[in-house]
């Protein structure tokens, strides 16, 4: 009973630092808890083919981190006053001509390399019209008939299986990737009966991905989105930020019968989270599931998530059926990328093109080869490698971490994973603003590796740098007097008073439980507030105990 | 004066023989006398007498702009100006001031030139005729010269004949001397075309070579800023300051060259002119075909090559422009809501009627009616029959023009119209549609296919009024064509309105001389 005493008490400590790091960087695993459907990654049995299952794709409208927008030079910023970032073309002032924002060619084209699509040579730009308050100038220029990238595949990986930790990869096809203009926004104001427009969000360039419905469930969905995400962020080619409209996802579902053709779908809407997303989806699969199975038909509508109830519910339809009367922007000459300066045409300067070989050359690293490079270099298990990867700045850290110390990397990625993303996550902090630089942990670390002081003083240590950021790790054990007691004599002394108050257990020992040894070192390291060399105090009580 | 090139009325600034501020009074004064043309919608006196004052004052300090420094000119009333009102002749934008100048109106203001005020036209240049604005149609101003008056025994002032359009007001600008250019529109022959029944110059540059920037669009693929002026020389120096790359207009492109004067020794024994047999249309009158026979004849003469060549989808050119300019103008007029400026109805219960009240009140019946028909050429189930149908109708008349071209034609030598201008009575008894599709006949496509071209008056028929022809060249090849309108010019002896004007300020006018004219006939 003792023995577990101690290790409840080691999990207590751990927990108490860690509950928020569970919440958010166990995402997917939390998902799965959440889900109302399981992802059925096993063949189906036979008995499973009346089953009806999910079927998703996803349509994203990520905002392209630019500083002007698509078509005009105004500024993009969030939350600036309203109609303080309008143009006269982004107002449709009559006579105003769009003007092609290089920067999000290039952030497009970027996107398209990295989520493997062929890029067109050439594309076009086309007018889609509806009426709309917030849309001045009656139609949006997109990309419908021949976009900026087309055929890619994103592979997105979860930690599936019965135990959560083994690495399931996916992959999701993307049709095509198109830039088109952000409308504004309309703010109806039900009182006055009246809708008041800012078109700050006007002209904002977007990039439209439209995926295939190669997923299932909630799940699944989220992890693809994740990993876009990520990708893109690494790409600095959208900030990503869901809550603020930077990464704005639709999903369209359907059930079927696997080998059936694919049923009705629905597109849900106004998903602003990942967790909303996957909730979203799988409520959606099941309310279709239901209606199949009583019989009904699935309409061909567009839904609301709503978070609050975690329910999709039927939005007002837009007057039937929209007719977008397509048709070619008169204003914009095609698009055209090149492949490297030897194939620009006469005329054409270096400076102005976007050329594929520089951008394919400037790509950065992509998640997916992060994850594998932390497991091959470092040995680290796949979940941790998720982890890393998924929180912004923390394998960074944790490189940096790595370079200024010889401790086991799978000792350090528990440093790093527990106690500092733990109290993160409590403060509500970035990686880049742990009060902890990477190089204050190495020392810390290396002193532990050293021998000067033993695990759970390390920990102590650690807080009390958090606490006091810039006191190096020397001073606080000096001050603390945390430092290991490794004096043979004084270790003797605390060691005889433990075994000399504790006859029960040192007989048990004696009688071959070797088990009771790790209470009496236990109570050891509670005299010296866990400040002796644990080697040590074993091999002590092991004498004293024969 | 009024009369002069503006090569002459330069020369006469720097000799001081007239100020510019004087200048700028005779033609406000004109303008006020000729106002029964109903050529403006606003006539900027103010501002035109303050640049008028700048342009005199860097006269005296001898540092002139240029050769358009002081020169009085008016604007299309579909090009924006700053902070001067924009209306397209439509109740839409009746109180609409822009917030910046067209790039084409920057241009000429950073030349010193003086601008007079803005121009009538057909209702967002939808129209051939200058009849259908919401400020009354134009009146050509050869309704009141002498030649049509005795020559047509026209007596009442109901005889009088319209401009052509749709953009007669510029026209009339020019031709009744209220100024020295005026800037014009041409998407199917909106400058040509009241060009030509004025009497007057009109270009319809390269499309590219001039930012459209500003311009209030019909057709974006088609629109191009278009020239009037009273000789082609005068064109030739307005085209130099307009053509050229701008950043805001991502159509244009760099211009092949510069250009300042034409050459007064082209050589017209190197051209091959060709007759396109396609434009011996149904509907073409007796003179027009005379004075066409006429300037072969004198190419011919003065050892040019004249040949019979073929365009042969020219037939079809007509139908798909319309339904080309339709679906493009049912996008482009989408943006008057009433929301962000123009015409806002007071029906205001929900968004989606004051959208079509503001619509209804704010378009006429042609534009509402061409909003109809282009929004259901571009409905899903219609588009491949109409719209890409007429895409490549339109690279077939682009590549008929190709192959002729590349066959060593150097320029078309076709009529602009088919006869001279009818009177407002007449021709308002047939709807705009159909006389849209009459008169823009031999002009739409230089459009369609994105060429050059000019019209130049050639003589007056029986009635005393004016017939012009059309010349067409290779794209780029501005410069050429100019030159070859030069000769034209040269060799037709059109004669000066003032010298048809049998009216008291005409003979008032001293400075009003005819210009040099040589007569190869």
């Amino acid at each position: 009973m003792a023995a577990s005493r101690i290790a409840a008490r080691e999990l207590l400590h751990n927990i108490k630092l860690i509950p928020y790091y569970q919440k958010s960087s166990c995402l997917f695993i939390r998902w799965i808890s959440t889900s109302k459907f399981q992802c059925s990654s096993q063949p189906l049995e036979k008995s499973a083919l009346q089953q009806l299952v999910g079927v998703v794709g996803l349509e994203i409208h990520a905002q392209i981190s630019s500083n002007t927008k698509l078509f005009s030079g105004s500024s993009v910023q969030f939350l600036a006053p309203p109609n303080s970032l309008v143009s006269f073309f982004d107002a449709s002032l009559p006579g105003t001509l769009p003007v092609l924002n290089k920067r999000c060619v290039e952030a497009a084209v970027m996107t398209g390399l990295a989520l493997n699509c062929t890029i067109n040579k050439k594309s076009v730009f086309d007018r889609k019209h509806y009426f709309y308050a917030d849309l001045p100038a009656g139609y949006q220029i997109t990309q419908q008939c021949r976009p900026v990238a087309v055929d890619g595949v994103l592979t997105y990986s979860f930690l599936g299986g019965r135990k959560r930790n083994q690495v399931m990869r996916k992959n999701v096809y993307i049709k095509q990737i198109q830039l088109e203009q952000d409308s504004g926004k309309s703010l109806h104001d039900d009182v006055n009966s009246q809708t008041l427009i800012d078109l700050n969000r006007a002209g904002v360039g977007l990039m439209e991905l439209v995926m295939e419905p190669n997923m299932s469930c909630g799940e699944e969905a989220a992890a693809a989105v994740r990993e876009l995400q990520l990708i893109l962020q690494a790409l600095g080619t959208c900030q990503g930020n869901m809550s603020e409209g930077q990464l704005r996802v639709d999903a369209n579902v359907s059930v079927h019968r696997p080998g059936e053709p694919l049923g009705t779908r629905t597109e849900v809407k106004n998903i602003n989270s990942l967790r909303y997303l996957a909730r979203a989806i799988d409520f959606e699969i099941q309310r279709q599931t239901e209606v199949v199975q009583r019989g009904g038909a699935v309409l061909n509508e567009t839904r609301a998530y709503d978070s609050k109830s975690g329910e999709t519910v039927a939005m007002r339809d837009k007057e039937g059926l929209q007719d977008y009367r397509f048709m070619p922007e008169p204003n914009l000459p095609p698009l055209l990328v090149f492949e490297d300066e030897a194939s620009l045409p006469a005329g054409v300067e270096a400076g102005q093109a976007v050329l594929l070989c520089t951008l394919r050359a400037g790509l950065p690293e992509l998640p997916s080869v992060r994850r594998d490079r932390l497991v091959q270099t470092y040995g680290l298990l796949p979940e941790h490698s998720f982890t890393l990867v998924n929180e912004d700045g923390l394998m960074e850290y944790f490189e940096a971490v790595m370079k200024g110390t010889s401790r086991d990397p799978r000792k350090v990625i528990g440093w790093v994973t527990n106690e500092l993303l733990g109290l993160l996550k409590q403060q509500d902090l970035s990686v880049s603003h742990s009060p902890v630089p990477p190089a204050a942990l190495a020392e810390l670390l290396e002193l532990q590796e050293a021998g000067r002081i033993s695990s759970s003083a390390a920990k102590q240590v650690f807080q009390e740098m958090w606490r006091s950021p810039g006191k190096a790790a020397p001073q606080i054990i000096q001050e603390r007097d945390l430092g290991l007691v490794s004096d043979d004599a004084d270790l003797h002394r605390i060691c005889q008073k433990v075994v000399d108050s504790h006859p029960d257990e040192v007989r048990a020992v004696r009688s071959g439980n070797q088990k009771v040894l790790n209470k009496l070192m236990g109570l050891v390291q509670k005299e010296t507030k866990g400040r002796a060399d644990p080697v040590l105090v074993r091999k002590i009580l092991q004498e004293k105990t024969s | 004066m009024l009369g002069l090139t503006l090569k002459e009325v330069s020369l006469a600034f720097r000799e001081g023989r007239i100020s510019p501020t004087e200048l700028c009074r005779k033609c406000l004064n004109r303008i006020k006398k000729t106002q029964r043309l109903n050529a403006y919608i606003a006539v900027t006196e103010e501002f035109a007498l303050k640049q008028a004052r700048q342009s005199e004052a860097r006269l005296l300090q001898g540092i002139p702009k240029g050769p358009l420094d002081g020169i009085p000119f008016a604007v299309k009333d579909n090009f924006c100006t700053a902070n001067i009102r924009t209306t397209c002749a439509s109740k839409m934008l009746k109180d609409y001031t822009p917030p910046y100048n067209a790039t084409v109106v920057q241009k000429l203001l950073d030349q010193g030139a003086v601008l007079m005020g803005k121009t009538n036209m057909d209702e967002f240049a939808m129209g051939a005729g200058s009849t259908d604005g919401a400020f009354g149609p134009v009146r050509n101003p050869w309704s009141y010269a002498a030649s049509y008056r005795t020559q047509a025994g026209a007596a009442s002032d109901s005889d009088w004949v319209i401009t052509g359009g749709s953009s007669g007001g510029s026209a009339a600008a020019v031709a009744s001397c209220t100024s020295y250019l005026a800037l014009g529109s041409d998407t199917g022959g909106s400058t040509r075309n009241p060009g030509a029944l004025c009497g007057v110059v009109a270009l319809k540059p390269t499309y590219g070579l001039v930012s459209r920037h500003g311009l209030i669009p019909l057709v974006n693929s088609m629109d191009v800023p278009g020239i009037i002026t009273r000789s082609v020389g005068d064109a030739a120096i307005t085209l130099g300051v307009l053509q050229g790359a701008d950043v805001r207009d991502s159509t244009t492109v760099p211009a092949p060259s510069a250009l300042t004067e034409l050459p007064e020794d082209f050589d017209v024994r190197n051209i091959c002119v060709g007759i396109p047999k396609e434009y011996h249309a149904p509907g073409l009158s007796e003179e027009t075909l005379a004075q066409w026979s006429r300037v072969a004849d004198l190419f011919e003469k003065a050892g040019a090559r004249v040949e019979q060549v073929s365009l042969p989808h020219t037939q079809y050119s007509i139908v798909c422009y319309h339904v080309l300019c339709h679906a493009e103008v049912a996008s482009n007029m989408a943006r008057f809501d009433g929301l962000e400026y123009g015409h806002r109805s007071e029906m205001k219960s929900s968004t989606e009627v004051m959208y079509a009240s503001t619509r209804h009140e704010g378009f006429n019946d042609v534009v509402r009616g061409r909003i109809l028909s282009g929004n259901y050429f571009l409905l899903k189930q219609n588009y491949q029959h109409y719209f890409v149908k007429a895409q490549k109708v339109r690279r077939l008349i682009a590549d008929d023009f190709r192959h002729v071209f590349g066959s060593g034609i150097d320029v078309l030598l076709t009529p602009t119209t088919l006869t001279d201008a009818a009177c407002y009575h007449d021709f308002t008894q047939e709807d705009n549609r159909t006389r849209s599709a009459q008169e823009d006949v031999f002009t739409q496509p230089a459009n369609m296919a994105g060429l050059p071209a000019v019209s130049v008056p050639t003589g007056l028929s029986q009635r005393g009024l004016p017939i012009g022809l059309q010349l067409i060249g290779p794209a780029l090849e501005d410069k050429k064509l100019l030159c070859v309108a030069q000769w034209v010019e040269q060799s037709v002896g059109f004669p000066s309105i003032s010298d048809c004007e049998n009216t008291q300020e005409s003979r008032k006018d001293p400075g009003a001389t005819r210009r040099e004219q040589t007569s190869a006939v």
